[in-house]
């Protein structure tokens, strides 16, 4: 899967985007979430207050409820503040 | 009648009347316009928009699908900018053509109210030497609310 990060989510993980296999035991946007949190580091900080963030899934805004599979693109972001 | 649909994400200004001119055409009785700038209040200097590159066109389009199955148009253009803007310089042009007014007017506003909650973009603004990233107002989804089967 691919799974990529914006604005201040991109900052404090460090990177935009990356590929990786789907994680064991991920069946969830929140799981996935959960996943990425505690590799720790800035990905823990990016990752401390789910309630800061917005995901979407093959670029469709979702909610963390929503199952990826291995051949997603995921990404999360900040609430967005365009117009 | 389906409207026709100009979406674009770019780092370079736009020319409104360019865009009025393209939509213009038998039929189109009205056309709105919103412009919106870059506003220089509480000290801020520049601001730096990002975008989800696919994504935000795509939610940009639906937006503009979604008024043209609401209100009666003829053209729908959206331009919204991304990278390093200052203040004073415009961002984003919402333009709506219809026979008749009222549908171009509320479909404009629409059109800001729904891209502000859903279209991928985040703001990060410059305060002298400092960058902060915007956050997301509650007027912000109220006002897309407003527009909801009741």
């Amino acid at each position: 899967m691919n799974v990529l990060y914006f604005a201040w989510v991109r900052q404090k993980v460090g990177r935009s985007e990356e590929a990786m296999d789907l994680p064991a035991g991920v069946a969830t946007v929140r799981a996935l979430a959960e996943h990425l949190k505690a590799k720790g580091g800035g990905y823990a900080d990016a990752f401390a207050d789910f309630a800061r963030l917005r995901a979407a899934v093959n670029q469709e805004h979702v909610s963390f409820d929503t199952p990826v599979s291995a051949n997603d693109e995921v990404a999360f972001f900040p609430p967005v503040t365009g117009g | 009648m389906s409207a026709v649909i100009h979406v674009r994400v770019q780092p370079e200004p736009f020319d409104v009347n360019d865009e009025l001119e393209a939509l213009a055409g038998d039929g189109v009785g009205a056309v709105a316009t919103f412009t919106g700038y870059v506003r220089g209040d509480g000290g801020l200097t520049a601001m730096t928009l990002e975008h989800y590159p696919g994504m935000t066109e795509r939610e940009i389009a639906h937006c503009a699908e979604d008024a043209s199955a609401r209100w009666p148009l003829t053209g729908v253009t959206v331009i919204h900018r991304v990278g390093r803007l200052k203040t004073g310089d415009p961002i984003v042009l919402v333009a709506t053509a219809s026979a008749h007014r009222a549908a171009a007017f509320e479909a404009c506003e629409f059109l800001m109210d729904y891209l502000k909650t859903r279209a991928p973009f985040w703001k990060q603004e410059e305060r002298g030497e400092g960058k902060a990233w915007v956050e997301a107002r509650a007027s912000d989804d109220a006002a897309a609310e407003r527009w909801r089967p009741k």
